[in-house]
């Protein structure tokens, strides 16, 4: 930032004559950002499924998903854009409606790992010594130990314990941020580490700051970007957990839908061979709001925190 | 070096201690075990085979003696196959070490050519057509990929056996044999490249455009070199040096199995016997699976280290 050329600065002059901007850091990065094309379209592709899932049931005719044994498992048709279910149900509404599940999940266990991994790792970072041992050995812990098979111990207690199918998803979201923050609470604290050096640390010391401001108000606040990569990243690795858990009956159950449980359909020999419409749409569902979570996450990377391309 | 490696390793052992006691509790904590589940025995006689399996001792004891014969190289004996444990894996995984280690020399091979000609070519539409190709791989659901090619390739097409490792009731031997199993994994190796190609790709293409951009790599055209020389002599070998930190975390992918992939493609290997036993609950199988992956982690993450130094001088240990 500090080297621009002769000619910029120029021109920079000249367009804040014509009308004043107000410039900010986040202002240019939203500015670069809206001039990438391919991670603007991951995001109104995210917007899109947004609201689809969350406002599309409202105005579909099927949404009490009311079981019509007259009408099982039909082929798409202009009627039921995606056809019925086993139980005469709209494939459609219901992959709406797994959808807002599917997102949800995936939308909270980011935010809760977001939050553990990110005050546990600057918590390590500015106390050092036995805090940050702890904190960090049982990090390494987490991260040895293999994530799938656990998640699936998990799942299978979870089942053993007959929890109701409605609790199930928040636990699903709990299992899957306990496996992620400890990837984060080691990233964090790298950062913090070179953070807590600087000088306007030392200024917040000889102001007499107490450590909660500190940590909050001074440290945590320059990692935010870093942290918005790596949420908006990390929501579709949780979207596609969920749905790993989901399809082995280990994850949300039904009659919950979410995209995971909708392909288990797929289990099934003859629902399988005979009525892709079960288990297609909900598997490209995933994959697309995957990818586009995917190219917008990396696009911001670019323009927020470039140093971690990699 | 050597004290730094010593220190490592003596805390590759506390951390594999503390991970046995996690996941032996985490097993341990699980309602229901083998004997509970079978209907057709009776209250006394399930009390009478806890006795003989040991299940009816305390959860510490039980520990302790798992550790101490796991220490001995026993590691149990799978309730449901009546096998010592270590016998089946050493059944189970070289057919997962098969499919992983020719789909690891694709992903490899794939991702090197890939990478670095999309480097080469930066904001190329070759190099757009990569990025999204990239972005791709990395947001697939691994089953449902799977899935999706076995409706398409084995159940339309009729080209591909939809699963297993050999045809049902076939006892074919020498180059049919080959074949044959050659046929098998065609799908699910295809699916697993697919599933690592994506972030490799993209790590050869960063690497090497970082490279490309170095000084010597100037001063090699400077001196009038041939582009491919300076290509391939110069940048790509300098490009593929850091991947090999990369080799130790394979390590676990190589051995440890494919749960998913396994699973939908019904393949005979250790993540498979994993799922299997997963649904009788057959402890001393799935404690010994978990813990022996995370052992391969951890010598894995060592492994990268000390690569890492070997490729990199400058990089104090």
């Amino acid at each position: 930032m500090s080297s621009i050329s002769g000619s910029v600065t120029k021109t920079e002059a000249h367009q804040a004559a014509v009308t004043p901007i107000r410039s900010s850091l986040w202002r240019q990065a939203l500015h670069r950002l809206r001039k990438n094309k391919l991670a603007m379209s991951g995001f109104i592709f995210i917007v899109f499924m947004l609201l689809a899932c969350f406002a599309g049931p409202l105005f579909s005719p099927y949404a009490d998903n009311k079981i019509n044994p007259a009408n099982m498992n039909a082929a798409p048709s202009l009627k039921h854009w995606l056809g019925t279910d086993m139980l005469g149900r709209d494939v459609l509404t219901r992959l709406l409606q797994a959808g807002r599940i599917s997102l949800t999940v995936g939308i909270a266990s980011m935010c809760i790992s977001v939050i553990l991994g990110s005050i546990l790792g600057a918590v390590a970072a500015y106390y050092r010594g036995i805090v940050d041992q702890i904190i960090m050995r049982v990090a390494d812990l987490l991260l040895t130990i293999p994530g799938l098979p656990i998640l699936f111990i998990m799942g299978a207690l979870l089942s053993e314990w007959k929890i109701p199918s409605e609790y199930r998803m928040y636990i699903v979201m709990l299992m899957l941020s306990f496996i992620g923050w400890p990837g984060l609470a080691r990233l964090v604290r790298s950062q913090m580490l070179s953070i807590r050096e600087r000088e306007f640390m030392q200024a917040a010391i000889v102001l007499g700051l107490n450590d909660r401001r500190k940590l909050f108000n001074h440290m945590i606040p320059n990692i935010i970007p870093l942290l918005i990569v790596v949420a908006t990243l990390s929501i579709g690795g949780a979207i596609l957990s969920e749905s790993v858990l989901s399809f082995f009956g280990l994850g949300v159950m039904p009659p919950t839908p979410t995209w995971g449980n909708m392909i288990d359909a797929a289990n099934n020999l003859i629902d399988f061979e005979k009525h892709p419409w079960l288990w297609i749409p909900p598997g490209v569902a995933i994959f697309t709001t995957v990818i586009a979570i995917n190219i917008f996450g990396d696009g911001l990377r670019d323009v927020l925190d470039p140093k971690q391309k990699k | 070096m050597s004290t730094y490696l010593l220190r490592r390793f003596l805390y590759m052992i506390l951390i594999l201690f503390a991970a046995s006691l996690l996941i032996f509790m985490l097993y341990a904590l699980m309602p229901g075990d083998f004997v509970s589940n079978n209907m057709k025995l009776t209250a006394e006689r399930k009390a009478e085979l806890r006795e003989i399996y040991g299940l009816s001792k305390p959860v510490m004891e039980r520990y302790f003696n798992w550790m101490n014969n796991a220490f001995h190289g026993n590691f149990g004996y799978s309730l449901a196959q009546q096998k010592p444990v270590l016998t089946l894996f050493n059944e189970y995984i070289w057919n997962s070490f098969l499919l992983a280690v020719t789909s690891t020399f694709f992903t490899w091979l794939l991702a090197v050519i890939i990478g670095v000609i999309a480097a080469y070519k930066q904001y190329s539409w070759f190099d757009t057509l990569v990025m999204i190709g990239i972005f791709a791989a990395m947001s697939i659901p691994s089953f449902f990929i799977g899935l999706f090619l076995i409706k398409m390739f084995a159940v339309d097409l009729k080209w591909l056996p939809p699963g297993g490792m050999l045809t049902t009731g076939s006892n074919a031997t020498g180059m049919e044999f080959v074949r044959e199993v050659v046929d098998h994994m065609m799908l699910p190796v295809i699916v697993m490249t697919l599933l690592g190609v994506g972030s490799l790709t993209r790590y050869f293409r960063s690497n090497m455009l970082d490279v490309i951009r170095q000084d010597y790599i100037r001063t090699a055209r400077a001196k009038g070199m041939r582009e491919r020389v300076v290509l391939y002599r110069h940048a790509l070998k300098n490009a593929m040096l850091p991947a090999i930190t990369l080799v130790g975390f394979e390590l676990p992918g190589l051995f440890g199995g494919s749960l998913i992939i396994e699973k939908i493609f019904n393949w005979p290997g250790i993540g498979q016997l994993y799922m299997q036993s997963f649904t009788v609950r057959d402890y001393p199988l799935l404690m010994g699976f978990t813990m022996f992956i995370a052992v391969l982690t951890v010598i894995g993450t060592l492994l990268s280290d000390i690569l890492y130094h070997a490729a990199d001088p400058r990089v104090r240990l």
